[in-house]
């Protein structure tokens, strides 16, 4: 029997993977994009499991908007990053340094 | 009723009906050209606004608690509208010399406006979401404003991936708390916690916490700040450092009191640490910096440690302190900006702060304006930014938290410095050629009246201009 703390481990497991795919990336834009987008993944298996553990819809609407939020913010995303790519002539993350704090 | 919870929120809804009609007009008809008028219009339209929320009384919820009308949600409002229009007027003669006014900047703006007002009303952490999201994804847009520059676009990629990281944290606290809380209102998870509080919860209010600390750029989640301050066009900066720190700010205390404010002990250690780290940080970071804008993010990290501080008492006087530290912050950082827009050599925008050698002997009264902009940053009595620390100070002292005032003086004291700099600079810096060109008169307008409320507030009749009896008005309908 697959229960609430199984659907739990396995959101931890994929937003910790987004995390480290933000942090460790040192390659490609992209790639953080695609972490940026695991992560809220994650979150939402974690909104559908306690959804349909407690019996309440509010996980899964809640669910919904941020799967909304999700499309409109990786669109603005490639939007800059295309925007980037037209001044630098590249997209890896080593090259993302004009500015040094 | 829906068309009493439609009356609620009619001021978002106009904002938003506006933003979009003004988006076709602009489209359909003479798109840039149409820029300066609805710079004028956008903040017309802001103040008109603020004036109209500042008559509203009482306490009013809507669409079954997600959405709040009350005393607090409309401080902060009117903050964001003022402040905002503020920096709208003084954006348009800069970007309109530069070629960056674009139609979509007003407008952008006044979507992210919408989105601060649903952030400061938010009672459920769905609304709160959907606001923090439409606030930020128009701030990635206009962080990138100026697409031809490489620093800009770089800064607004930074914000945008950090931006959504600490989106992605909140989320994740507000998935956990809505496990383990059973329901999404704060109200609600109020009530859940009021026989103690569950792990999972506690996992949830520190991820959500990380998130907005992310948002009001406090340490240790600052380190997008001084690139994206430094990076987007100047005016852009203005509004960075003014409108989105009151929103993220009074999120903030909305969640830790009204979602949270059963379990007060357990965050207070969280945001009194952030504060700590946020005052030294910027502090002692911002020493090493010579572009003024890269100073004021360090300088503007140190202010939102200020702030937390009020925070961190957990008390109706601590929220009261740290509103009336945010409305001298803007007030401060509107001066500070109107400055800084004007700062030009030759035409050219600097940024550098040695340009500002000896500019007392070239013009006096600008340096003037300076002086009393930076002594009231650094907190000197009798300026309006020193009444800021002391109420964060007493706050955190009546609380117990001794420890944590004494720690606000000596940051502030360390901060002092770098400010201080900047009026030797100004005043016995040796002869360079430095800036050139004259101040444009809507800037010396607001340059002008910041320096004059910084300088007259403590006057016995003017009282702080009664934001302290506003302020306390609102924290109490907060925290109960």
């Amino acid at each position: 029997m697959i229960g609430l703390e199984h659907y739990l481990s396995v959101a931890a497991a994929l937003f910790v993977i987004g995390i480290f795919g933000l942090f460790l990336n040192r390659k490609n834009v992209i790639i953080l994009l695609m972490s940026i987008e695991l992560m809220l993944l994650a979150v939402n298996i974690n909104f559908v499991a306690f959804s349909s553990y407690l019996g309440d819809m509010v996980g899964q609407v809640f669910t919904l908007f941020v799967l909304t939020v999700a499309a409109a913010e990786a669109a603005i995303g490639l939007a800059i990053l295309v925007c980037f790519f037209r001044n630098r002539g590249t997209i890896d993350v080593e090259d993302v340094n004009v500015m040094k704090g | 009723m829906i068309s009493a919870d439609i009356q609620t929120v009619m001021p978002e809804i106009i904002l938003a009906v506006y933003a979009m009609l003004a988006l076709f007009a602009a489209v359909y008809t003479t798109k840039d050209k149409m820029a300066p008028l609805l710079t004028w219009l956008t903040s017309g339209l802001f103040v008109v606004l603020a004036f109209w929320i500042s008559g509203g009384h009482g306490t009013v919820t809507a669409f079954d608690g997600m959405y709040n009308n009350d005393g607090f949600s409309r401080f902060a409002k009117v903050l964001i509208l003022l402040s905002t229009a503020a920096v709208l007027l003084m954006s348009e003669g800069y970007m309109q010399r530069r070629g960056l006014l674009r139609f979509e900047y007003p407008i952008l703006v006044a979507l992210s406006v919408v989105g601060m007002m649903v952030m400061v009303s938010a009672g459920d952490l769905m609304a709160l979401y959907m606001g923090l999201e439409l606030q930020s994804l128009a701030l990635y847009v206009v962080a990138s404003l100026r697409r031809d520059s490489l620093k800009s676009t770089e800064a607004g990629l930074k914000y945008f991936v950090l931006g959504a990281l600490s989106s992605g944290l909140l989320l994740y606290g507000a998935s956990l708390t809505y496990g383990f809380a059973g329901t999404t209102l704060f109200s609600g998870i109020m009530a859940s916690t009021a026989d103690g509080v569950s792990l999972g919860m506690l996992f949830g209010v520190v991820f959500m916490l990380a998130g907005f600390a992310f948002k009001i750029s406090a340490a240790p989640f600052h380190m997008w700040t001084p690139d994206v301050y430094e990076g987007s066009p100047t005016p852009v900066t203005a509004f960075f450092a003014t409108a989105p720190k009151v929103a993220a700010m009074a999120l903030f205390a909305r969640v830790v009191h009204d979602a949270f404010g059963g379990i007060v002990s357990e965050w207070q250690q969280i945001v009194a640490f952030l504060a700590v780290i946020s005052m030294f940080l910027g502090a002692i970071a911002a020493i090493g910096q010579r572009d003024i804008k890269r100073l004021m993010a360090y300088s503007s990290i140190a202010h939102m440690g200020f702030a937390l501080m009020g925070l961190a008492a957990g008390t109706v006087f601590g929220v009261q302190a740290m509103l009336i530290y945010m409305a001298i912050y803007v007030t401060m950082n509107v001066g500070t900006f109107a400055f800084i827009l004007s700062m030009e050599k030759d035409g050219r925008p600097v940024t550098d702060i040695r340009s500002l050698k000896s500019l007392s002997k070239k013009q006096p009264l600008r340096a003037l304006v300076l002086l009393i902009m930076m002594f009231s940053l650094a907190g000197v009595p009798p300026m309006l930014g020193f009444f800021g620390k002391f109420y964060v100070l007493r706050a955190a002292f009546d609380a117990g938290l001794g420890w944590l005032a004494i720690a606000g003086v000596v940051a502030s004291v360390i901060g002092a410095f770098y400010y201080l700099r900047i009026v030797y600079y100004v005043y016995f810096g040796e002869d360079t050629d430095g800036l050139n060109g004259k101040m444009p008169k809507v800037l010396w307008f607001f340059a002008v009246a910041t320096s004059a409320i910084v300088l007259l507030a403590w006057v016995p009749g003017i009282n702080l201009f009664g934001i302290e009896t506003a302020a306390e008005a609102a924290a109490q309908t907060l925290v109960n």
